[in-house]
């Protein structure tokens, strides 16, 4: 049923000319048949486009000169699960340090995983190379978080987004690039004329819209945004949300969104991932994370968070964290959050807590039964707090 | 006046002369910018005032002209290609622009004092902090190195850097962002100033980090009974800490407001989008509500109201008369303290 939705979606889109009122359709129509899947077992929501299963990333630490010798490790990532679905939007959240961004040049193949394992379409990619790498990333694109740094500054937008044809022909004959570039940039709302332009005639929301269009030359199905929205100002970053909203239900994409902007992340994300320390401590839906988190981590995340408001923030509690996180070259035994964790006990320093729905709210039925890598998960509301 | 303040006493009050008019004051100031595509006019008549103990924020995106603002005050513009054809900044009275570079260089550090955004590239990466932080001692007071070095410590110690002792002779590399920042404080501070201008001290910080961060500097603010300017883009960070807000738009300020008036009540459509922008809870699923347009080049400022081209407000008036300061009343024309907008419309946008 919804499989059938979302195949509707594309045609409705490319018949109606208003793509505000479809989009608001869409979306309407996506949250409909996700309510009616959610009901379901949660297995049943369609097959994971890409499935994460412990991965790990370690960059050797080394010393001497000559006679390099490993004396050490940097754990950047050190062994997290997700599956990500067809259509929607998992956001990974964590501060700066956690892993995400390796997360997301694994998943991209940009970087080779020490262990674990992603599937994409049931086939293991971190085991690929040469010509079969090649056609698996052409649908899983990326986009960067610095727009400044991430488009070379002499070569022309036409060239920075038809160079992705060059690498794979087949996309685009020879002839008819410059056509579909400029197609691009009218769907990414720049001005068609402007493809001989230079990066730097461009305000830094422009460089991001020519960042999407990049992302999007290959049709991919699978968008991974690293912090694509950092590095603007406030009143374009809604303009670059809106238009990534507006072409995920276009294109039928899914994103990995990786950002440290809750409020941003809550907004577009359709489940939620919290990483601390190369792990994931909490992963759940925007709801279950941000309205019943059970991970401390997760709670003094929410907490911390600046709120815009200076009235909802006086009856909030805060939970400020004491220190720094540790050094992922040695991370902490057990529990790596219980160095900062006020509810810390000796088993966190022997254990490590799984990522697993916690034993006792595995019968109940409400949103605090997602998966938490804590041993002592519990509810506790700190975004509405009174 | 004594700075060898222990970590548990409260110092003086302050009493540098008997000058009795707020700490701050800056008058009609405008910045330009020669450069090779005409002049870009960074600041065009900016006005405000802070007192003692009080909390300025300065919110504005990028080019808005806060951090240049800022510079000026500092006497750290970059002149030329920089310039300051008008405007006054009184410091206690006293008109800074005229001051001679001597006479600036001692507010400098001593009176007033800047936090950077960017720790790691403020602080020199080839001397340890403790020498850094002991620099402010032997230049301004002429202390020798074992006493700078002690003050040093001391210093560390107030924005509580754990074993200071230790770590006084490390680098800046190798301390972590939020503990980079807490010696940019550690500096900004070692000599007591009467005001703090702090531009973009967390934006740079992860957000556990940052509430840490944010809460020391209030913290020691209050204390010291300090003036603080914090110029900021993150209207959330603004919100925990100020007492009145600015807020800025190509090189003016087009509101003024209390900070609990602002965030309630905006009577600038500029404000109304940029707090509509933010997403929230209620909104989720729906299309976020996006300024249009993009800010404006400073060499090519909008006549009338430098806001017109993306407001959904703007008339005819608004392209060719730019707005002053109006204060702003209640509907009945009751006075409202400290607010101001800087747009023809400011009835319509605050009373709907």
């Amino acid at each position: 049923m919804a499989e059938l939705d979302k195949k509707d979606e594309p045609a409705r889109n490319a018949v109606d000319e208003t793509p505000n009122v479809t989009a608001v359709n869409t979306v309407e129509a996506r949250s409909e048949a996700e309510a009616v899947v959610a009901l379901d077992a949660p297995v049943d929501r369609g097959e994971p486009i890409l499935q994460v299963r412990n991965l790990v990333k370690h960059f050797p630490l080394t010393q001497g000169i000559l006679f390099k010798r490993q004396v050490g490790a940097v754990k950047a990532v050190d062994g997290i699960s997700f599956d990500l679905y067809q259509g929607e939007t998992l956001g990974i959240v964590g501060e700066s340090g956690c892993g995400k961004s390796t997360v997301a040049k694994l998943l991209m193949m940009l970087e080779r995983a020490t262990a674990g394992e992603v599937f994409y379409k049931g086939q293991d990619i971190t085991k690929l190379s040469g010509r079969a790498l090649k056609a698996v990333r052409r649908n899983i694109q990326m986009v960067f978080q610095d727009p400044y740094t991430s488009l070379n500054p002499r070569m022309t937008v036409g060239d920075i987004i038809g160079e992705t044809f060059e690498i794979h022909p087949e996309v685009a004959p020879k002839g008819d690039r410059r056509r579909k570039v400029q197609e691009l940039l009218d769907v990414v709302g720049l001005n068609p004329e402007y493809i001989n332009r230079y990066p730097h005639q461009f305000s830094g929301g422009q460089r991001q819209r020519i960042g999407i269009a990049r992302g999007l030359a290959l049709n991919p199905e699978i968008i991974i945004c690293d912090e694509p929205v950092s590095a603007l100002d406030v009143s374009v970053q809604a303009q670059v949300i809106n238009l990534m909203e507006k072409l995920q239900d276009e294109f039928d994409l899914s994103y990995v969104f990786i950002a440290h902007d809750l409020s941003i992340v809550r907004h577009i994300s359709d489940r939620v991932g919290v990483m601390y320390l190369g792990k994931m401590v909490e992963i759940g839906s925007d709801e279950e994370i941000y309205d019943h988190p059970t991970h401390p981590y997760t709670q003094a995340l929410l907490s911390a968070v600046p709120v815009p408001d200076p009235e909802a923030r006086e009856g909030r509690e805060r939970i400020i964290l004491s220190g720094d996180v540790p050094s992922p070259a040695n991370p902490p035994s057990g529990c790596r959050f219980r160095t900062r964790c006020w509810k810390a006990q000796d088993k966190c320093a022997t254990e490590v807590p799984l990522l697993a729905v916690p034993e006792r709210f595995k019968d109940t039925d409400s949103p605090v039964a997602h998966e938490s890598a804590c041993h002592f998960a519990e509810e506790k509301d700190v975004v509405h707090a009174a | 006046m004594t700075t060898t303040a222990k970590t548990a006493d409260v110092p003086a009050p302050r009493q540098d002369g008997d000058f009795e008019g707020p700490l701050l004051e800056v008058r009609d100031l405008h910045v330009e910018f020669v450069t090779r595509d005409g002049v870009a006019k960074a600041v065009n008549g900016v006005n405000y005032t802070v007192g003692a103990g009080e909390t300025l924020a300065v919110l504005g995106e990028s080019g808005s002209g806060k951090s240049v603002t800022a510079q000026a005050i500092m006497g750290i513009l970059d002149m030329p290609p920089g310039r300051i054809p008008k405007g006054e900044i009184f410091f206690r009275g006293q008109d800074m622009l005229k001051m001679s570079n001597e006479e600036r260089r001692r507010i400098r550090g001593r009176k007033i004092a800047m936090i950077f955004q960017d720790a790691l590239s403020s602080l020199n990466p080839v001397l340890s902090v403790g020498y850094q932080l002991g620099e402010m001692f032997r230049v301004h007071q002429g202390l020798s190195k074992k006493d700078a070095r002690a003050r040093a410590i001391e210093l560390m110690d107030r924005v509580r850097i754990p074993a200071a002792k230790e770590r006084v002779g490390d680098y800046p590399h190798q301390f972590s962002g939020g503990m980079r920042q807490r010696i940019m404080i550690a500096m900004a501070l070692a000599l007591e100033p009467d005001l703090i201008i702090a531009d973009e001290p967390t934006t740079a910080l992860d957000v556990t980090v940052q509430a840490q961060v944010m809460d020391l500097l209030a913290e020691l603010q209050r204390e010291y009974n300090m003036g603080l300017i914090l110029i900021t883009h993150d209207l959330g960070v603004v919100a925990d800490v100020a007492d009145k807000i600015a807020v800025m738009y190509a090189g003016r300020i087009v509101e003024t407001a209390p900070v609990h008036e602002l965030y309630k009540r905006p009577a600038h459509p500029y404000t109304q989008g940029l707090l509509d922008s933010i997403p929230r809870l209620d909104q989720k699923g729906q299309e976020l509500y996006a300024i249009k347009g993009l800010p404006p080049n400073l060499t090519r400022i909008p006549s009338g109201c430098a806001f017109n081209p993306r407001c959904p407000k703007a008339q005819d008036v608004c392209r060719t008369d730019v707005p002053q300061l109006y204060p702003v009343t209640e509907r009945d024309g009751a006075e409202l303290a400290g607010r101001g907008s800087a747009c023809h419309f400011w009835k319509e946008t605050i009373h709907g």
